[in-house]
C-alpha cells in the first residue's frame, strides 16, 4: 500500500497555504509533517482525509481496498476529540466502534490498552485533557484502519502516555499500517519528515 | 445497519440525559399552549376554533427550539468529521440523526397533545385529529428543519438564522395540518383530502431533507 501526493495545493479563505507539495509513504512507514504554526499541517491532514477540497494536485492510494475511498480506510485523530460529555467513556468508545464498523478489538480491551480501564463508567465530561486524548486513541485501536492521520497526537499526553502511544504506533506500522502525523514533538519512532512552510 | 442503529441510539441517549434538551421542547410546548387561554380570554367557542392552530404553532416552535443543535454539537466536538469520513453514506447518517431527533423531541409533543387539548376546550374527536396530524406532520418539520440546521452548522449563533430559514419551508405543513384538523372538527371539507396532502408533504421531506442536508454539510465543512 502506498500513499502519494503530487503537487498538492491548498487554498483557504482565498489565501494560498501551500502549493506544489509532494510526499510519499508506504506500508510500515510513518510520515512526520512538520513546520511552523500556520504552515498548513492540519490542512494537509484534512485534505488527505477528504474533509477539505484540494485546490490542485492529487493524493492517491495504491494497493488499498479498491471499493473504498481513501477517507474510508483512514482514521483521523484531530484536535477535537469527538467525545460526548453526557456519555460514559465506554459508551463513547462503543458508539464509534459500532458506527465505524469493522471492529478489531473489544471496547473494554481497547480501553485497557490505553490505560483507561478503571474509568469505563465515568461520564466523559469528567475526563482530563490527557484522558480524553487517551480515549480518542482507544478509538484507533477499537476499529482497524490501515491509515492513521494524526494531528498533534501527543498533545496533553504525559510522558508515560507518549511512550505508550509510540509503542502503539510502532505496533501499527509493524502490521503494515501507514501513519501521517502532524507534530512538533518527536514521535518516538523512525519517520520520514515532510516539512511545509519556511524555516521556523 | 449497525452503524445507523448505533447513531440513533447514541443521539437518543444524549437527548434524554441531563442537558440533552429532549424535555425542553415539551416544556416549551406546554408553556406556550397554557398561556394561550389567558391571552384569548374565557371564550370557550373561540378557544375551540383556535385550538388546532394554537397546538400546531406551539409544536412548530417547540420543534425548532432544539433543532439547531442537531449538527452543531457534532461539528463542535469533531464528531461530524468522523461521520463524514465513515463508510456510512452521509445521507443515511443525516436521516438517522433526524429520526433520532424526532423520536426524542418530536414524539413527546404528539403524546402531550391530548393533555393540552383539554386546556383549549377540544373534544375527543378534535384532539385525536390534531394529534394524528401532528404525528404525521412533526417528522416533516424535523426533516425540513434539518436542511436549515445543516446550513447553519458552521455559523456561530446559527439558531436565529435557522428559524428564518426553516419557518417559511414549514408553511405548507402548517396550512394542511391545521386544515385537516379543522375539517375533522367543523367540516365542511372531508378530513381525508388535506390529510393526504400532509402525508405527501411528509414523505417528500423524508427524501429531500437528508440529501439537501448532506450536500450542505459537505459543502460547509471547510
Amino acid at each position: 500500500m502506498r500513499l502519494s501526493g503530487r503537487g498538492v495545493r491548498c487554498v483557504r479563505g482565498g489565501r494560498e497555504i501551500f502549493s506544489g507539495l509532494d510526499f510519499e509513504a508506504s506500508s510500515g512507514e510513518a510520515l512526520a509533517v512538520t513546520g511552523p504554526n500556520g504552515a498548513g499541517k492540519t490542512s494537509l491532514l484534512r485534505l488527505i482525509a477528504g474533509l477539505l477540497t484540494m485546490a490542485g494536485g492529487s493524493v492517491d492510494l495504491d494497493g488499498g481496498e479498491a471499493e473504498l475511498t481513501l477517507a474510508e480506510q483512514a482514521h483521523y485523530l484531530g484536535h477535537r476529540d469527538a467525545l460526548k460529555p453526557a456519555l460514559s467513556v465506554l459508551e463513547n468508545l462503543a458508539f464509534w466502534r459500532d458506527f465505524l464498523g469493522g471492529a478489531a478489538f473489544d471496547a473494554a480491551e481497547s480501553l485497557a490498552a490505553v490505560g483507561l480501564d478503571h474509568a469505563g463508567h465515568l461520564p466523559a465530561a469528567y475526563l482530563s485533557a490527557g484522558q480524553r486524548r487517551r480515549l480518542s486513541i482507544a478509538r484507533l485501536l477499537a476499529v482497524r484502519r490501515p491509515i492513521w492521520l494524526l494531528d498533534e497526537p501527543t498533545n496533553a499526553l504525559d510522558t508515560a502516555g507518549q511512550a505508550l502511544f509510540a509503542a502503539l504506533m510502532r505496533d501499527h506500522l509493524a502490521r503494515g499500517g501507514l501513519i501521517v502525523a502532524a507534530t512538533h514533538a518527536p514521535l518516538g519512532l523512525v519517520a520520514r519528515e515532510l516539512r511545509i512552510g519556511g524555516p521556523s | 445497519m449497525t452503524a445507523l442503529a448505533a447513531l440513533i441510539r447514541r443521539d437518543i441517549q444524549i437527548a434524554l440525559r441531563v442537558g440533552g434538551g429532549a424535555l425542553i421542547g415539551v416544556l416549551f410546548f406546554l408553556t406556550v399552549v397554557v398561556l394561550m387561554p389567558f391571552a384569548v380570554g374565557p371564550d370557550l367557542a373561540l378557544l375551540t376554533r383556535l385550538g388546532p392552530a394554537l397546538l400546531w404553532l406551539g409544536a412548530l416552535l417547540a420543534s425548532l427550539l432544539t433543532l439547531d443543535r442537531l449538527f452543531t454539537a457534532d461539528h463542535e466536538d469533531g464528531s461530524l468529521d468522523l461521520i463524514v469520513m465513515s463508510r456510512t453514506p452521509l445521507e443515511l447518517a443525516c436521516a438517522a440523526k433526524a429520526l433520532a431527533h424526532w423520536l426524542a423531541a418530536g414524539l413527546p409533543l404528539v403524546i402531550a397533545t391530548p393533555v393540552l387539548g383539554l386546556l383549549l376546550n377540544l373534544d375527543a374527536t378534535a384532539t385525536s385529529a390534531v394529534a394524528l396530524t401532528l404525528l404525521v406532520g412533526t417528522p416533516a418539520l424535523t426533516f425540513t428543519g434539518m436542511i436549515g440546521a445543516a446550513l447553519a452548522v458552521t455559523l456561530h449563533r446559527g439558531g436565529l438564522l435557522l428559524a428564518v430559514l426553516v419557518l417559511p419551508l414549514s408553511i405548507p405543513l402548517l396550512i394542511f395540518g391545521v386544515a385537516a384538523s379543522q375539517a375533522a372538527i367543523s367540516g365542511p371539507l372531508s378530513f381525508g383530502a388535506p390529510f393526504s396532502i400532509l402525508c405527501a408533504l411528509s414523505l417528500a421531506s423524508f427524501v429531500i431533507g437528508p440529501f439537501a442536508a448532506a450536500a450542505s454539510l459537505r459543502h460547509g465543512l471547510d
